[in-house]
């Protein structure tokens, strides 16, 4: 990682160690009675949001409130954007403020990428979600989830997640998430396999770091934690398949299925989930299913990327640590 | 004289001041330092500064024990996110915070470090102390007070007063954490505006 974080593919294994042993010690800010750190003080951060997003821009919100960050929400409804503003004006409406970082959602593959790289802006660009792309805070958190659940908070320090198997579940074609967890996943060493229908299997699928599986049944018992992703109805433009009763039962995660996972193994779900679909109510609100806990990992990882993205003069990640003793 | 790497692999010449067993008298005293002037280190609770200020703080616990018989909570306070100076270098990776269990409300809270030198991180740990709880008073030890600071603090109880120059670099190895206990004094690799 550069000055931004557009993709979890251009994380290397010690800058997302980093970024997961960082958010740990954020996380134990959460459990004080004043949960705020000033490292961020007189700091602005917009979160420039095209798409609509509720956990994530609240997400980010709480994190940068909890580092003291000005925080300036901008949602593309209601504002200039729908009178015909360009992405480029808007950028440079926030260079003229003066804003020290951007948050930005877009339901276009690669804006992020667009306003790091075109120099619009000098600010560094945190992807909070393109299109069908990159949405790599969420993979953070939810390797941060499993090292938490899988290792221990503790005893994860400085730990990736070396022979874990990891299980994709449902609607790969069109999921963020399921993009940016492979790449992030296989960086920290698991072995990841995307079980889904053969319709919602993205093109060129082979070349990515992961085995393909249809049948969710072989695979659930080797995993040690299956990630189960939302249908996204509102990107399909054609009938990926059947019927959702047939979608359920073949790639549904329901009390059976689940009882076949070893003991240990955890249920992920990126949130939002729907109910009876994808995930039953019984799994969903079994201790083994992390959807909760990923909301509140969400803030620590967040905190952590702002403060090593924003916190020095230049990013904490991948630059060399500086010794400790020295200066007091 | 004495030579040990740096961290950019350059030798520097330093001189021991303090070798292991002045190391472990002076803590001895601090002990009982803290123990007259708390009357009996009742409520101490005692903070160590990552990383070599939290062991400075398990040995001086360990010493209360011996010298009160009552067991001394020890914690560990980073103090990275509360620096004035985060924005002038690459942020740095955390430290842990440890707050014993019955936190520090009503406590005498003794705060532990290596070395005093500016005063900045003493006062970035006040600030800190702030969010955390309300102690009944805070006080300060360390093992080498070095001298020029910027800020009013001052340490309550001192290892060893070690006047320097700017030019000078004082570096405090510990058995957990360097093999061995010392402190050395050798010339800075960094110029004096710097330093910090």
């Amino acid at each position: 990682m550069k000055r931004h974080l557009i993709s979890a593919a251009d994380l290397t294994r010690d800058d997302a160690v980093l970024i997961l042993d960082t958010a740990e010690e954020m996380a134990r800010v959460a459990d004080r009675p004043i949960k705020k750190l000033p490292t961020l003080r007189g700091r602005t951060v917009c979160n420039l949001f095209f798409e609509d997003s509720t956990r994530t821009r609240i997400s980010f919100e709480a994190a940068e409130k909890r580092l003291s960050a000005d925080v300036i929400n901008f949602a593309a409804k209601g504002s200039s954007v729908s009178k015909g503003e360009s992405l480029k004006d808007t950028a440079q409406t926030l260079e003229a403020m003066g804003v020290d970082a951007v948050v930005i959602r877009h339901s276009a593959s690669g804006a992020p990428y667009r306003l790091a790289t075109s120099g619009w802006i000098d600010a560094p660009v945190i992807n909070a979600g393109d299109g069908t792309h990159q949405h790599p805070t969420q993979a953070l958190l939810d390797a941060f989830t499993m090292r938490r659940r899988l290792i221990g908070p503790d005893a994860g320090l400085g730990q990736d997640l070396g022979g874990r198997r990891i299980t994709i579940v449902g609607d790969v074609l069109h999921s963020r998430v399921a993009r940016s967890n492979v790449d992030l996943l296989h960086t920290l060493g698991a072995e990841v396999t995307l079980v889904a229908p053969p319709t919602l299997v993205p093109v060129g699928v082979e070349t990515w770091p992961c085995e393909v599986s249809y049948d969710l049944d072989s695979v659930l018992p080797k995993s040690d934690a299956v990630m189960m992703l939302r249908v996204q109805r509102e990107r399909m433009n054609a009938a990926f398949f059947p019927t959702e009763r047939e979608y359920s039962r073949r790639y549904g995660l329901d009390g059976d299925r689940m009882a076949r996972m070893p003991e240990h193994a955890l249920v992920m779900h990126p949130g939002p989930m729907v109910r009876g679909m994808e995930i039953t109510a019984e799994v969903a609100d079994s201790g083994r299913c992390t959807a909760v806990e990923q909301v509140a990992n969400g803030v620590s990882i967040r905190m952590a990327v702002l403060y090593l993205l924003l916190g020095g003069n230049e990013p904490a990640v991948s630059s060399p640590r500086t010794d400790r003793t020295e200066e007091k | 004289m004495d030579a040990h790497s740096s961290a950019d692999g350059a030798a520097v010449v330093a001189r021991p001041v303090l070798e292991g067993p002045d190391i472990a008298r002076v803590l001895t005293r601090i002990a009982h330092e803290i123990v007259e002037r708390a009357k009996g280190a009742d409520d101490v609770v005692l903070l160590g500064i990552p990383t070599r200020g939290v062991f400075l703080a398990r040995r001086l616990a360990a010493k209360l024990q011996e010298i009160t018989g009552r067991e001394v909570p020890v914690g560990s306070l980073d103090i990275t996110m509360y620096r004035d100076d985060l924005r002038m270098h690459p942020p740095r990776a955390l430290a842990r915070t440890e707050i014993p269990g019955d936190g520090l409300d009503g406590r005498l809270v003794v705060l532990v470090d290596d070395v005093l030198f500016s005063g900045r991180t003493i006062r970035a740990a006040l600030d800190a102390l702030n969010d955390i709880g309300r102690p009944r008073a805070v006080q300060l030890a360390v093992l080498v007070d070095r001298g020029h600071r910027e800020l009013p603090i001052r340490a309550d109880y001192v290892g060893k007063n070690l006047p320097t120059s700017l030019r000078e670099a004082v570096k405090v190895q510990l058995t957990e954490e360097d093999g061995r206990d010392a402190v050395l004094l050798g010339l800075s690799r960094t110029a004096p505006a710097d330093e910090r």
